[in-house]
């Protein structure tokens, strides 16, 4: 029976061809995909990347709710022209902790995934009130209403929780203290001793919406974009060496 | 199953397929098109030995020629470095004020500044350094802080009001309503007085008990006719150009509540070269001043080692 008589009885038989359709991708998927889940070098080793605070984790959902990722990629290309505007191309590792990753496919206004601590507070809430009157050309919408909503999360404990169980480290301290610590970390009173201590002394600790009497969406966004591609000292020396010699990625 | 055979109306052989006497002709690939994919298959070969390709048990394959993005992008930055190093060694050994006006290393300065500008300055000065209420125009030759280029660099370098620079420009206007040092009709007269400086109003009794309010309140910095003081960053209230608006309401609302800006040092963000471009550029933009050298004090220069 030649090799075009074999192939007939698989096209002839739709049961067959099924099972062996499924058996040649299952086999495309272990040799591409499979492996990435036990290389060790898919995901950096890096120093400094923490889970996010309540209140940064809260900004988050608010920058997926309002679908900031629909205009801004967080993810800076190892290319030049995007290393000379945006900084440091971003590694794996500094998105480990993100459930979805915010990586976008589509700029139209500029990648986010370095903005954290490029500007003031000030700046980021006069920008989200109304964008063009810092940006002219801007065809950003206005999110002046994040200011006036007070932000409310239903129980910030259990999106910790959620969080934890794909594999974010928080502990069980953390997810315990999460709705105080989210309010803790906008109001310059609070006692912020036990946040510093959970989430390193690194975190930003102040209002930032201009309006230390209320918590805010705005100061949920905006503690989340200050705190964006900050936490990996990714300009250190070592850090680079080490980065444009390894092999085998 | 029909038998391979030639199709009557078109001479072309059949596949042997027939189905309730339909049958399929064998028209095959053009030769071209079938060669061309053999050979993407021996280049794909080629490729995987080449490059990374496969990932396996502790990392992926390396590839013979060792070829890694990060890498080539180390390269890549290097070369762009390698081509502006001779234009940057000459700034960084130029002091500013020195650089003339004329020359090729202005020209590249200037340019620099500018690719720096549009990173680093647009989201508040604007695209064309046009600036935005509570943002400085750059273009005019209205400078709260000096406009001539060693003044520029100094505020690139220390920022303006960061509240751990100790070189920063700094200056704070007091809240003369907020903090209760003026009344609701004095602020309202002082208003009139300062918008009567610049003509946007006529001089009126209330301007007139506006003026010695400010004689004793505001002409400290900004000086008895209103025209500023760099020093303390104290703009011109006596000019057309107004930062943050000239209604009465603005107007009332600065002295209510004061208002000043901040900017970061940029020479602890920036290195020193690329902030003399930035210099530069600023300077050159069509307010630019002439620096002006004050001779030092002659007693200070004066060598008293034996």
């Amino acid at each position: 029976m030649s090799m075009t008589e074999k192939h007939k009885k698989l096209e002839k038989n739709v049961t067959l061809l099924g099972v062996a359709a499924f058996a040649t991708v299952t086999i495309g998927g272990i040799v591409e995909i499979a492996p990435l889940f036990w290389i060790d070098n898919t995901i950096e080793e890096v120093n400094g990347m923490r889970p996010y605070t309540p209140l940064e984790q809260a900004g988050r959902d608010i920058y997926v709710r309002e679908g900031c990722y629909v205009c801004h990629s967080q993810m800076i290309r190892p290319f030049r022209d995007e290393v000379e505007r945006y900084g440091h191309y971003s590694l794996a590792a500094e998105s480990m902790y993100d459930h979805p990753f915010q990586w976008g496919s589509k700029r139209t206004g500029p990648d986010l995934a370095r903005v954290g601590g490029r500007y003031s507070d000030e700046w980021h809430v006069q920008h989200l009130e109304n964008p063009q009157s810092v940006v002219p050309e801007s065809v950003m919408p206005q999110y002046g209403f994040l200011a006036e909503t007070p932000l409310s999360v239903h129980d910030m404990s259990a999106n910790l929780t959620a969080l934890s169980r794909v594999g974010v480290p928080y502990s069980d301290e953390m997810i315990e203290n999460a709705d105080a610590d989210m309010k803790a970390q906008a109001n310059p009173m609070a006692d912020t001793a036990g946040l510093s201590e959970r989430y390193g002394d690194k975190v930003n600790l102040r209002d930032f919406d201009g309006k230390p009497q209320k918590l805010t969406e705005m100061d949920a966004l905006i503690a989340y974009l200050q705190v964006l591609g900050t936490m990996v000292d990714v300009d250190a020396a070592a850090a680079q060496e080490e980065l444009a010699t390894e092999k085998g990625r | 199953m029909a038998e391979k055979r030639l199709d009557e109306a078109t001479n072309t052989e059949t596949v042997g397929h027939e189905w309730d006497g339909i049958e399929e002709l064998n028209t095959p690939l053009p030769r071209w098109w079938l060669w061309t994919f053999y050979a993407t298959i021996v280049f794909a070969v080629g490729y995987v030995i080449a490059y990374p390709a496969w990932p396996m048990i502790s990392q992926g394959t390396e590839g013979v020629l060792g070829w890694t993005s990060r890498g080539e992008l180390a390269r890549e930055m290097d070369a762009a470095r390698k081509q502006r190093s001779e234009v940057v060694a000459a700034l960084a050994r130029t002091p500013i004020e020195r650089l003339d006006p004329e020359s090729p290393l202005m020209r590249a300065a200037i340019s620099g500044g500018a690719a720096a500008f549009r990173v680093n300055c647009v989201q508040c000065h604007g695209a064309g350094a046009a600036g935005s209420k509570g943002y400085p125009n750059l273009n005019d030759d209205d400078w709260l802080w000096g406009g001539d280029i060693k003044a520029i660099e100094y505020t690139l370098v220390h920022g303006i009001r960061q509240p751990d620079g100790e070189e920063t420009r700094f200056s704070q206007m007091p809240a003369f309503g907020r903090d209760g040092i003026l009344s609701g009709a004095e602020i309202s007269d002082v208003t009139s007085f300062v918008r009567s400086l610049s003509g946007l109003e006529p001089t009126s009794a209330a301007s007139q008990r506006g003026s010695a309010l400010f004689e004793a309140n505001c002409a400290v910095c900004h000086g008895s006719d209103g025209t500023g003081l760099r020093e303390f960053g104290a703009p011109n209230l006596a000019d057309a150009i107004w930062l943050y608006g000239s209604s009465r309401d603005d107007v009332t609302a600065t002295i209510t509540n004061s208002r000043y800006g901040m900017m970061p040092a940029w020479g602890e963000r920036l290195d020193p070269v690329t902030v003399k471009m930035l210099a530069a550029y600023v300077h050159s933009l069509g307010g630019g001043e002439d620096f002006i050298e004050i001779a030092e004090d002659p007693e200070v220069e004066v060598d008293e080692a034996p």
